[in-house]
């Protein structure tokens, strides 16, 4: 560097070491982790999007996107997962105020709201199943099975995670580890609820146009 | 839903009854065979008497350590690379003998000595192979051993993390490993021409050998690469800003970037072809809806910008070598940085350049086409920065640097023969055609180059000593011959018409080329013998070759500031970082002693069993998925996430070692150090220039 070779230094006077602890905080290099890894799955979305949109016109002369929405109840399932992300939402508001039972009540509700969007979902494939509708029928078919049922296994194990929330903010309160899951399992939660209304209004909504 | 298959199924064994149809008459697979089992039983033999397990386990399998772990990385990439090699030999030397009428059938082929069967095999797994588990492991090896040394941080942001993407890795490379001996692996090229892997036209298990073995290996790149990122952006040392990191840790962000956004891409095309051929789903199958060109635009959105995963931390690398023998800073830094960002956004808009004879138009062709050759830009930037750092230095030509060199080369050439294939009216002459194969080695070889310039200019680091340079040179010669020899004969039979692929050649007049082409594989195999016994040497001589902190002498970077060997806290105090060189400018200054004043508790992440054990659960889950075993799939899944949760309760992760300790350890580094540090390089590079000797930065630089 030619810059520096001019100006001398002082070797008595340099500062070469660092002798704070810094310690990098890791509730913030978790959570930016996970803001990445959260990136990744953002790209398994976009393509499976990107799929879909070439598969639906494929129906191969069987039921098309427009035989088989339901976008009213497509649209029950869309509040009750947005109630869903709300309700923890009110969960983290709790955390910063240190209220453990806020927490809990709060992760209940969100996790109880999840297992009924789970329920809806069932019922709507169970329906898909006995009109035939499989898969394996068509091209698109397997698109659409494939991208809503992707998203469904999301919130599969989003409500793992948060059983094991509840159990670790009941055994060890909210120490460092159980903050920056909460605050992860916040951002998946969230994530879910965004591509759920992608789902919503590319799948269900354009479906019946 | 699961899809009726051709052949033996049972509940307990899935389809391992078709072991029974698989010809194991091949002589080559034999060998293979006897090679492997002999070196695994001479290696389990050798660490039961020495009684090496305890320590086997204690300071490798169950690391979190990111030198061991980049360390074992590279290991699983060479001893594949040898694999991939051997399939590269057995391809040569089929295309060197299958041509014309006349040719000789041995071993119950009707040319040459593998069926077209086998043929097909071999081909498909050196592609995977080579690119998939052996130069990315080498790379992502590197990157873990040198980005956070030259961030000044003490360990990587994850360790856990990165343990779990070593073992998901070796995972990758078992199952190729497997596929060799238990059933086959896939016939449809690396890239798995869609619908050629669909069940009905590949009913054997060899497609899902390729499958889980891509899919697993991909997961734990995507760790990886999650935690490089986090790395570099929250773990750098004081005063180490955006502009003063250096270049190859630049170039592993690019990298690891391009990584973290593509291979989920990757992850999502294997899902579906794994659901056409698991569930009967319709997305690559010829009618009902399936649609294979979309196979391949999915495919290749990941697998161009995976090149660019494999090249940029290549170009860091150079980066780094050419500068410290060219004794001299790198020039244009900023551009530098600048490129390899523009490369990697630039790499996710040309993939339809892979299939140009689609027939998708003259329009979208043109935009790919331009696309394209954009990349050229900042490339091309790239090596003449190179060449104005070399300009006017003083330059030494120990081996790194010769890997370096060779490696620009390679790269110039490459890059031309790119930018003709990036022309669709040459494409639809050439495409498929060995002139492309002939392209992409080039480019591939660019980065082995680079890779072994990296090792051998990062080994003393590591491990305290240098690597022999006698040898290493003739490794080097010998290896630039093998390449010359197979790659242009290969170019030329490209533009004369021959296809890729081929296990019969009807054309007699390709014989004499294909014959020099034999004959550069023959020297690759002289050369890796070198290698290896450039090692043994070097491994003789360690106490000879002990080197000191900066063991070229003229080092730039950060990591020059820890010991060699680094130990494994790194850095007994966190550095305080002053420009863009910190090295070189402690040394300018006198300020090279690496004793700092006072010593601190330092913090460690514990050793854990963890990865290694999800790591064994995927390999039976990949096993069992292949096999379609499906009790095992289910409980090898179960086992995954009860062991994750398991590790979620555990609050004993780390420890501290007290400073007294560190102070203890420091010493005893010192000690050792003091006695080599006298021992500097000798002076007098090629060109006459002189050593800055590491504690004595007397010489002002040319240039400075
Ligand atoms: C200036 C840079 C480059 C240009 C202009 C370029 C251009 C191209 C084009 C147009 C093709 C398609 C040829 C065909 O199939 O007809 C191709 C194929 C290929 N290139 Fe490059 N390339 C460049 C850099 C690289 C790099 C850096 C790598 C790897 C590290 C690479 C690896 C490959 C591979 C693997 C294939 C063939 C894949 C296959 O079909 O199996 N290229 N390149
Ligand atoms: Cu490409």
């Amino acid at each position: 560097m030619s810059s520096h070779a001019a100006e001398s230094v002082d070797p008595r006077t340099a500062v070469l070491w660092d002798y704070e602890d810094h310690g990098h905080d890791p509730i913030s290099t978790r959570t930016f982790g996970f803001w990445l890894y959260m990136l990744s799955d953002a790209m398994i979305f976009a393509a499976l999007f990107a799929a879909y949109g070439v598969y639906v016109r494929n129906a191969a002369g069987g039921p098309t996107i427009t035989d088989i929405v339901h976008p009213i109840y497509a649209m029950w399932e869309t509040v009750v997962v947005l109630t869903s992300v709300f309700a923890y939402g009110l969960g983290m508001a709790a955390l910063k105020r240190g209220n453990r039972s806020g927490v809990t009540t709060w992760l209940l509700v969100a996790f109880v709201l999840g297992l009924v969007f789970l329920g809806m979902e069932y019922k709507e494939f169970a329906d898909l199943l006995a009109a035939g509708a499989i898969p394996q029928r068509s091209g698109f078919l397997s698109a659409y099975w494939t991208m809503v049922l992707t998203h469904g296994l999301h919130m599969v194990f989003g409500l793992l995670w948060m059983a094991i929330m509840l159990i670790q903010v009941a055994r060890e309160g909210f120490t460092q580890n159980v903050v920056y899951r909460l605050l992860n399992l916040r951002l998946f939660w969230h994530f879910q609820a965004i591509i759920w209304v992608c789902v919503f209004t590319f799948v269900y909504l354009k479906g019946v146009l | 839903m699961l899809v009726d298959l051709q052949g033996p199924w049972n509940p307990i064994f899935g389809r391992l009854g078709l072991l029974l149809e698989v010809h194991y008459n091949n002589p080559v697979l034999f060998f293979a065979f006897e090679l492997s089992v002999v070196v695994g039983v001479i290696l389990v033999f050798w660490a039961t008497c020495a009684r090496k397990w305890g320590y086997l386990w204690r300071e490798w399998l169950t690391t979190v350590d990111h030198k061991k772990i980049g360390v074992m990385y590279i290991l699983v990439g060479l001893v594949m690379l040898f694999r991939g090699f051997f399939d590269a030999l057995m391809i040569r030397s089929q295309q060197a003998i299958a041509v014309g009428p006349d040719s000789p059938g041995m071993l119950g082929a009707a040319h040459g000595y593998l069926p077209p069967y086998h043929f097909d095999q071999v081909f498909t797994a050196h592609g995977m192979i080579m690119i998939l588990v052996a130069a990315t492991p080498i790379l992502v090896g590197i990157m873990n051993i040198v980005v956070p040394l030259q961030i000044g941080a003490r360990d990587m942001a994850y360790p856990y993390l990165n343990a779990l993407g070593l073992w998901l890795t070796v995972v990758s490379a078992a199952l190729v490993m497997i596929a060799l001996f238990v059933g086959d692996f896939s016939h449809a090229g690396w890239v798995g021409l869609a619908p050629l892997t669909e069940l009905p036209y590949s009913p054997g298990v060899g497609v899902d050998y390729w499958i889980w073995s891509i899919q697993i290996g991909s997961i734990g790149t995507t760790m990886g690469a999650i935690n490089l990122i986090a790395t570099i952006v929250k773990m750098r040392a004081p005063g180490m800003t955006w502009g003063r990191i250096p270049v190859f840790t630049w170039t592993s962000m690019a990298s690891n970037i391009i990584a973290l956004t593509s291979f989920p891409v990757l992850g999502v095309t294997l899902a579906l072809l794994t659901f056409d051929r698991y569930l009967g789903t319709h997305f690559f199958t010829v009618g009902l809806g399936g649609d294979l060109m979309m196979y391949t635009n999915l495919f290749w959105i990941w697998g161009h910008p995976e090149v660019y995963f494999v090249v940029l931390p290549a170009f860091g690398m150079l980066s780094e070598i050419i500068p410290t023998f060219s004794e001299k800073p790198l020039f244009g830094y900023v551009t530098m940085v600048i490129a390899s960002m523009a490369i990697a956004a630039v790499s996710w808009s040309v993939w339809l350049h892979h299939f140009f004879t689609m027939g998708a138009g003259p329009n979208v062709n043109a935009y790919f086409s331009i696309a394209t050759m954009l990349v050229g830009i900042p490339t091309g930037v790239k090596v003449f920065n190179w060449a104005f750092t070399m300009y006017r230095a003083r330059m030494r030509f120990d081996t790194p640097m010769m890997w370096a060199i060779g490696s620009i080369f390679l790269l110039i050439s490459g890059g031309l023969t790119g930018m003709m294939l990036s022309v669709p009216a040459v494409n639809y002459i050439v495409h498929n055609s060995v002139f492309v194969i002939a392209h992409f080695h080039n480019m591939f070889l660019l980065i082995v180059y680079a890779a072994f310039g990296a090792v051998s200019y990062w080994f003393p680091k590591v491990f305290g000593f240098k690597l022999d340079e006698r040898w290493g040179k003739w490794f080097f010669w010998f290896f630039t011959a093998g390449t010359l020899m197979v790659f242009i004969p290969m170019y030329t039979l490209g533009f004369m018409g021959m296809t890729r692929r081929l296990d019969y050649i009807s054309h007699p007049a390709w014989q004499p080329l294909l014959t020099a082409e034999m004959i550069g594989i023959g020297l690759y195999a002289i050369s890796i013998a070198m290698f290896v016994i450039q090692l043994a040497v070097s491994l003789r001589d360690r106490e000879k070759n002990r080197v000191g902190a900066d063991a070229w002498g003229t080092s730039r970077s950060l990591e020059w500031a820890s010991h060699s060997p680094v130990p494994f806290y790194n850095f007994a105090v966190t550095p305080v970082v002053h420009a863009r060189d910190e090295w070189a400018w402690r040394r300018e200054h006198g300020l090279t002693s690496l004793r700092p004043d006072r010593y601190l508790d330092i913090h460690m992440p514990k050793n854990t069993a963890v990865p290694l054990i999800l790591g064994l659960l995927s390999l039976a889950f990949g096993f069992a998925m292949v096999w379609r075993i499906w009790w095992l799939a289910a409980i090898s899944v179960i086992g995954i996430i009860v062991v994750i949760i398991y590790r979620s309760f555990d609050k004993d992760t780390d420890y501290i070692i007290p400073a007294a300790e560190v102070e203890k350890m420091e010493k005893e580094f010192l000690e050792r150090a003091s006695k080599i540090e006298g021992d500097a390089p000798a002076a007098g590079g090629a060109a006459g220039g002189v050593y800055a000797a590491p504690q004595a930065p007397t010489k002002k630089h040319q240039g400075d």
